[in-house]
């Protein structure tokens, strides 16, 4: 058996240049497969990483999902906000622990502005229950004052003191509250949440930015300067969500139901594992899709093999007629050729791996800072194993194609090939 | 004991009216030197399939060394080709990425008798091996090359060494020398036969050349003994 293995890799390597391609493209498909499934179970991850020990996800009516990407996730804009007195209603509820408020709507540079309360710095935990932490300074305090996420400070190079302006809208280019700069008063520790692409400021400030403005726009010829602000009533009117924390998880349903049906305004509370649930539904259509398309991809790279080995096939029944003169069975022409094809695809999976770990570790930063989802460039897990293992299955399956080929080739040729 | 015996021998190929090898009485002994003389047509190849154990007879028995061919698998007679025969064929003998020393050694991986009987003598195969090639009078320096660089006659000369390797009994060469010029092939043929003198083996050499006739303890002509063949100019004749 050890010398087949050697003859078949000697064979491979005499025409590894027809091979090398073909392993290339196995290389290629491999590095697609795994890096679909390593994508979605990375976003699972770092989706579910986001947000710990919050019990309800609180906003105006709209889908679950929807309050989920936009309260916890950061991502689109919401439709509609809830009022601050139905927020203070029903945060009365004693069976409420905390609750943060939280306020979108404006960026900085495409990063996310969240008003929020100091609430969120005791109570917002991610990932294994983690509290977020201080990598320096400390909470704002003052209007004008704003805490960075980890991935802010660095991205843009923000040290305490350092001075900046928001922009209003998610889009870098949208108008700007240039007459209300903002003090960097703190900077968080990296979490690998949206934390860390967030700029966090008072509720308070956020009205603040705001007094002069009038449907989404500064009011031509009249601004109030920063010094004169605290003349004005800053509570604010609106807020966007409110993550809240309870004192007994068993009351979860019951008070879910009661915001559910505040009847001053329509509101939606969401349990955040429940709605994960459901926005991994929807996204489930798209990752299988996903999944099929780079399992015909491997399906490509493996019929390509075996084309490749079949049509050498023909150019060596000399050779395996030789093979047979001294001494080969047909069986061993059989492994001889069924090897060959499954060690190309071995070579083109281990390539493949390297491959996948090596855009893991180049593209992680992209994908971190445009979707946020942290990419690792880990080992291989268990389910990235068992799909190679049905790689491997599948190529053995092909290659029994050539083998049986060869054998009946060898059976007919014997010791004169008649070509 | 015979190396060769054969009796009553049959054979046709699947979709055949009429058999193409019939052959009533074939014998070879140890350290004989026989010449085959087959022009094509003659049931050459397939008399060395037949022997080689790759094709098996309809009637009849072949019986190599003493092991009766119809009572044994197809396994077991690959196993008794790998064991004891060596081959040396017309031409395009030896697997193109293989080294020379590689080439020659092929036999001993698929045969462990041949390499234990080349252990035997002391030696590593490698030894062995430069040993036979030498004596074939194959120069150290073409040793390394790709066996594609070599010339007709040199190639000839390696796949003679692999057939000697592990002393096998029998020693089939179909046309060896064919594609070889008028010298090369004098100073072949008296390598090889002086190598199968030395190893008391049998030689069964195939040729449609009768020149080289003279060389040999005997000259059968397959033509004559394969009633087949006598059979079917006959039926072409009357």
């Amino acid at each position: 058996m050890k010398h087949l293995l050697s003859l078949a890799l000697k064979s491979a390597w005499n025409r590894r240049f027809t091979l090398s391609l073909t392993a290339i493209a196995i290389a290629l498909s491999v590095t697609m497969l795994l890096g679909v499934e390593r994508l979605r179970t990375q976003a699972h991850d770092s989706f579910s990483h986001s947000i710990s020990g919050t019990d309800l996800v609180v906003g105006a009516r709209t889908s679950p999902v929807q309050l989920m990407l936009y309260a916890v996730f950061r991502m689109g804009e919401a439709t509609n906000n809830m009022s601050w007195t139905s927020y203070q209603a029903i945060t009365n509820n004693p069976m409420i622990a905390w609750s943060i408020p939280i306020s979108l709507g404006d960026s900085h540079h495409g990063f996310p502005v969240l008003g929020t309360n100091r609430q969120y710095f005791e109570h917002f935990h991610y990932g294994d229950a983690q509290q977020l932490s201080f990598l320096e300074g400390k909470p704002f305090d003052a209007i004008f004052d704003v805490v960075l996420g980890a991935e802010v400070a660095t991205q843009r190079g923000y040290q305490l003191g350092d001075a900046i302006t928001l922009s209003h809208g998610m889009r870098a280019t949208g108008p700007k509250h240039n007459n209300k700069p903002f003090t960097v008063v703190g900077i968080l520790a990296p979490t690998g949440t949206p934390v860390d692409r967030t700029v966090h400021v008072s509720l308070e400030a956020i009205t603040a930015i705001h007094l002069d403005w009038v449907g989404g726009a500064p009011m031509p010829g009249f601004s109030i300067p920063a010094q004169y602000v605290k003349k004005f009533d800053l509570a604010p009117k609106e807020i966007t969500a409110t993550l809240i924390g309870l004192k007994n998880r068993a009351a979860v349903f019951k008070v879910q139901r009661e915001i559910n049906t505040y009847d001053k305004e329509a509101l939606l509370s969401v349990l955040p594992g429940v709605a994960l649930e459901q926005l991994w539904q929807v996204v489930n259509i798209a990752e299988k899709s996903l999944k099929a398309v780079s399992a015909m991809i491997v399906l490509v790279g493996l019929s390509g093999l075996i084309a490749v080995v079949l049509a050498g096939l023909n150019e060596r029944r000399r050779e395996l007629a030789i093979l047979r003169s001294v001494g080969a069975k047909p069986r061993d022409v059989f492994i001889l050729l069924t090897s060959e094809g499954l060690l190309i695809t071995l070579i083109g999976i281990v390539f493949g791996v390297a491959l996948l770990t090596v855009l893991a570790l180049f593209l992680a930063p992209i994908v971190q800072s445009h979707y946020g989802t942290v990419l690792r460039a880990a080992a291989i897990s268990i389910n990235e194993l068992k799909l190679l293992t049905i790689v491997l299955g599948v190529s053995l399956l092909a290659c029994l194609i050539p083998g049986y080929r060869a054998y009946k080739l060898s059976l007919l040729d014997g010791l004169t090939p008649k070509i | 004991m015979r190396h060769i015996a054969i009796t009553n021998l049959q054979f046709r190929y699947p979709g055949m009216a009429s058999p193409c090898l019939d052959i009533a009485h074939f014998d070879a002994n140890a350290g004989e030197r026989i010449f085959l003389y087959g022009p094509s047509g003659s049931g050459k190849s397939t008399l060395l399939g037949l022997l080689g154990g790759v094709l098996s007879a309809e009637h009849g028995t072949i019986t190599l060394l003493g092991r009766d061919f119809s009572q044994l698998s197809q396994t077991q007679r690959d196993r008794v080709r790998a064991d004891h025969i060596g081959y040396i064929f017309q031409q395009f003998n030896l697997i193109p990425y293989l080294s020379v020393i590689e080439n020659v050694l092929l036999p001993c991986q698929f045969s462990q008798l041949r390499q234990a009987k080349t252990l035997a003598s002391g030696k590593t195969l490698k030894v062995e091996a430069e040993r036979l090639l030498t004596k074939l009078d194959l120069n150290p320096t073409l040793w390394d090359r790709p066996v594609t660089q070599l010339s007709v006659g040199q190639q000839q000369r390696v796949a003679a060494a692999r057939a000697l390797i592990g002393k096998p009994e029998i020693i089939i060469a179909d046309e060896p020398t064919s594609a070889l010029d008028a010298d090369r092939q004098a100073a072949f043929l008296e390598l090889l036969l002086h190598e199968c003198a030395e190893a008391n083996a049998l030689l069964l050499f195939v040729s449609h050349d009768r020149r080289l006739a003279s060389h040999f303890h005997r000259e059968i002509d397959l033509t004559s003994i394969n009633k087949a063949v006598i059979q079917k100019i006959l039926s072409e004749t009357a």
